[in-house]
């Protein structure tokens, strides 16, 4: 199988050629079609190649299969292959890029069906897919480059899709810059491992590196520049403000590339690079500092805010900040796991949230929702599961990989564990929260809304469904020793980790202290869900409108910390004004004066010239006879 | 004829040279201090023969036939500079009614 | 030897006549004294051809043509506006400036001992017409072109305009 691992790539290339040039002419049943079914192919290539991964796995034979597809660039001693890796990680991604992908694709068919850039849409969608697929296939870390870019190519052309509205095409040039910053980092990154290990092989990078003495600081500073690189992708704090305002793409691209893929690519590439991370300590513990942070912070801002995508994009900055916890602290399976967890139960809310908002005629407040659980009882129930499962309550799938993540992090720092309980505490209570004041109580929107509300068409339904199985039973994966599991993907993972288990002590926790933070996390996620519960189908507290007199805290949620007016004041508006300065100053007056000065000086001293031009024949010869008196005086002086 | 040679000898070169500057120089005034478009052709006629008779008194220094040679190539070509010359005076005095050259003052930008 | 000085002084002479005289006839006139005091220069230097060519071309042919547009345009009266003074003043020193010049260049103040011998047989028909006919043969035929098309260029331009058809 192995020999066609080019081909899952490939497929969706192929399909975003097609679908991108035939996007005017060919119908759009044939568009839903074929950009789906590329993406179901390679998701059934997918599972074959994962197939022959377990099999050597559970045979105990190497499970590192390298693809080379040719030699790309070839310099000195520099050697640089376009080549293949298909390791467990990579095929554990595989399967969650091209099944996730294809049920958004899916789900796609009906969502769009109305849009008129339907054709536009699915072609970004099968070439995020290929870049995405590029980026953890990829043997070497400029492969992985290419993809990561790639993905933040197409996450920039959907955020802008309707671009049209100039915020959301701001918003688009907000996500692309955000994501430079970080790829920036990812390219000296790249740089500093070329000079460092001479080559950009995993392989040979890793193995180099595991002979180096912990707390190096070359690592440090590849690290810490790799680190910059996740920050920008996976929206960690402070680069994290460009995922909320992405919400302005539609739904599936926010369910795919927001939620998630894409966002997902820093995790992957530091789980990839565990090596690196475990011989920096001290970038471990920014990256849990940083992790810890962004989940609490983006957590509190979730709690109040009434657009039903922007609860769910501010859930997901901060479950990724969770899972950067999981990796500060060392836990690179658990964040990993989560990676997979969160991949179902985020995906399966945004497509439940779209789907609400297909039946709201696009309507994405949820002062104007409530109720909807009798018009919308599939949805409803999917999103349940999808709430239940991100708020960590049992047997549901987010309860097993969260607690890992806070088990991991009591032993490392009980201070972590505290903060990350907390966020976990405010993650019940704003999913809940939601849920309520879009299913439960009273219809609020227009009497034209309400008319118009109705369940959403198979294709769109068919993936909740499937995603709502996942996300329940995604749990058993890896059901920790503690609860009487196997660990199955710790197992199946473990190679990834061979060098830094060589190097450091793996984590152990204690089954005692496990059963008790899984107590406690379990217990204060119902009693979360009860007091959201009381608060908005019992006491039926809605959000005010926007002017609203409110308590300080609320007031900071609401706006977001004031991190963009923050950042506004602290890099726009300088960043601006120096633009300003240089375009006023620098260019009009500096590059230009001396451009346009060079002409108007012709132009002038021509002006002035011209007047010698009298026109009149008897004084040009008079001058004929000046200029010959000159040229005789020139030789004669000269001779 | 042997006489009249005989009493050119000895005449110097630098002679010719003032005499054929000193023509030269008149036409120049001429063609600077007259309105008439025709005295200034007259006078350019005048710098024309100075030049034509330095280069044939050059030739004769030199025993060299080139020179004269010039002087009719000279000449052939103030025939027709004149011819032409005249000929467009013809057509401004057509026009204008004058052959002043201040009346001539279309020839700027 | 004394008949060049006298020459030249005549030519001097007539030329200044020809641009001093107001009446553009005798302008005219003057020149055609200048030009014939040439002519005996020419022979002074023993260019015979050159003597004949002047004779008949310059004064015949040209001096001729200057009469013609004269008096066909009818210009043999004083009507000619003159200069300002200033003007004049300018020209005139502007050409003493180029005299000055022309000596200075040509160093001729400096005493030397080069003398123009007219006992030269190059000026005679017979050899110029020899160097003509073969060092000069190709701007020769190429002269004649010249004048074609001088004389073509004359008649295009003098002749009165049809009326458009």
């Amino acid at each position: 199988m192995i020999e066609l691992i080019w081909l899952i790539p490939l497929l969706p290339l192929i399909g975003f050629v097609v679908n991108g040039m035939g996007r005017n002419f060919l119908p759009k049943r044939a568009i839903g079609i074929f950009g789906s079914g590329v993406v179901l192919v390679s998701f059934i290539l997918s599972c074959m190649v994962f197939g022959d991964v377990l099999a050597a796995r559970n045979a105990g034979q190497e499970s590192a299969f390298a693809y080379n597809l040719f030699d790309w660039i070839r310099v000195g001693s520099l050697d640089i292959s376009f080549s293949f890796l298909v390791d467990p990680l990579s095929a554990l991604m595989l399967l969650i890029i091209t099944g996730i992908g294809f049920l958004i694709h899916l789900y796609s068919i009906g969502y769009m069906s109305h849009d008129v850039g339907f054709g536009k849409f699915f072609a970004y969608l099968n070439l995020f897919i290929f870049f995405m697929l590029l980026l953890v296939l990829g043997s070497n870390y400029l492969i992985m480059f290419i993809g990561w870019e790639g993905v933040g190519l197409c996450s920039y052309l959907l955020i802008g899709f309707w671009y049209k509205n100039s915020s959301y095409a701001s918003a688009a040039k907000k996500a692309f810059v955000m994501n430079r910053i970080g790829d920036l980092g990812f390219l000296i990154a790249v740089f500093a491992i070329i000079a460092t290990f001479g080559s950009l092989e995993f392989d040979a990078v890793f193995q180099q590196a595991s002979s180096f003495p912990i707390g190096d600081s070359t690592l440090l500073l590849i690290t810490l520049l790799l680190f910059v690189a996740a920050t920008g992708k996976s929206a960690q704090i402070p680069l994290f403000t460009w995922l909320p305002d992405a919400m302005a793409g539609p739904t599936p691209v926010s369910a795919l590339i927001h939620a998630a893929t894409m966002v997902t690519a820093g995790i992957y590439m530091i789980v990839r690079s565990n090596i690196l991370f475990t011989l920096s300590p001290v970038t471990m513990q920014i990256i849990a500092a940083i992790g810890v942070c962004t989940a609490l912070v983006a957590a509190f801002i979730a709690i109040t805010q009434n657009d039903i995508k922007k609860v769910l994009a501010y859930s997901t900055v901060s479950q990724l900040g969770y899972m950067f916890l999981g990796l500060g602290v060392g836990a690179f399976t658990g964040a990993f796991f989560h990676v997979l967890t969160h991949a179902f139960f985020k995906a399966l809310l945004f497509l439940g949230a779209g789907s609400v908002i297909h039946a709201m005629s696009d309507e994405q407040d949820m002062r104007q929702m409530g109720g909807l659980k009798k018009n919308l009882p599939i949805t409803y129930f999917t999103m349940l599961i999808g709430t239940v499962a991100i708020a960590g309550i049992p047997p549901l799938s987010g309860f097993f990989s969260k607690d890992e993540i806070l088990a991991h992090a009591f032993v490392s720092n009980p201070l972590l564990w505290g903060l990350g309980f907390l966020g976990a505490l405010f993650t019940a209570f704003y999913m809940f929260r939601l849920l309520y004041l879009t299913f439960f109580g009273e219809f609020r929107g227009t009497e034209h809304q309400k008319g118009h509300l109705h369940e959403s068409p198979v294709t769109m339904l068919l993936p909740l469904v499937v995603l709502a199985i996942l996300a329940a039973g995604g749990g058993i994966l890896n059901i920790p020793e503690a609860l009487g599991g196997g660990n199955w993907l710790a197992n199946f993972l473990s190679p990834i980790f061979a060098y830094s288990n060589s190097r450091v002590e793996a984590i152990h926790v204690d089954h005692n202290t496990e059963y008790i933070l899984m107590g406690a996390s379990a217990l204060a996620a119902l009693v979360m869900a009860i007091i959201a519960y009381s608060t908005y189908v019992k006491k039926k507290r809605i959000p005010g409108a926007d002017g609203q007199e409110q308590g300080f805290l609320y007031k900071l949620s609401y706006n977001k910390l004031y991190v963009d007016e923050l950042y506004d004041l602290l890099f726009v508006r300088p960043l601006n004004a120096l633009s300003k300065f240089l375009y006023h100053v620098v260019d009009k007056a500096g590059i230009d004066g001396f451009v346009n000065g060079v002409g108007s000086f012709f132009m002038s001293s021509g002006r002035g010239i011209r007047q010698l031009q009298t026109g009149h024949v008897g004084f040009y010869i008079f001058m004929m006879v000046i200029g010959v008196i000159a040229i005789l005086l020139y030789g004669f002086l000269n001779v | 004829m042997d006489n009249l040679i005989q009493n050119i000898q000895g005449i110097p070169l630098n002679h010719y040279l003032i005499f054929c500057s000193v023509i030269f120089a008149i036409g120049i005034i001429g063609v600077l201090i007259r309105r008439n478009v025709i005295i200034i052709m007259m006078s350019i006629e005048l710098m024309l023969n100075s030049v034509n008779l330095l280069l044939a008194a050059f030739s004769a220094y030199r025993g060299d036939a080139s020179g004269q040679v010039f002087v009719f190539f000279i000449m052939a070509l103030a025939a027709a500079e004149v011819a032409v010359g005249l000929a467009i005076v013809i057509m401004v005095y057509r026009n204008t009614k004058s052959v002043d050259i201040e009346s001539l003052s279309k020839l700027r930008w | 030897m004394t008949i060049f000085y006298f020459v030249a002084f005549l030519s001097i002479f007539f030329a200044l006549m020809t641009i001093f005289t107001k009446n553009p006839v005798h302008s005219v006139l003057y020149l055609v004294v200048t030009f014939f005091t040439f002519t005996v220069h020419y022979i002074l230097l023993n260019a015979q051809f050159l003597a004949v060519v002047n004779f008949i071309v310059y004064m015949g042919a040209i001096m001729v043509l200057f009469l013609f547009v004269l008096m066909l345009l009818n210009l043999n009266k004083d009507i000619e506006p003159m200069k300002s003074n200033v003007v004049k003043v300018m020209g005139a020193v502007a050409g003493m400036c180029m005299l000055a010049t022309f000596l200075g260049a040509f160093k001729v103040l400096e005493s030397s001992n080069e003398f123009v011998t007219g006992n030269t047989d190059v000026g005679l028909v017979k050899n110029l017409g020899k160097v003509l006919f073969d060092e000069f043969l190709l701007p020769f035929e190429l002269s004649s072109i010249l004048l074609l098309t001088a004389m073509v260029g004359a008649i295009l331009l003098a002749k009165k305009e049809t009326k458009e058809a």
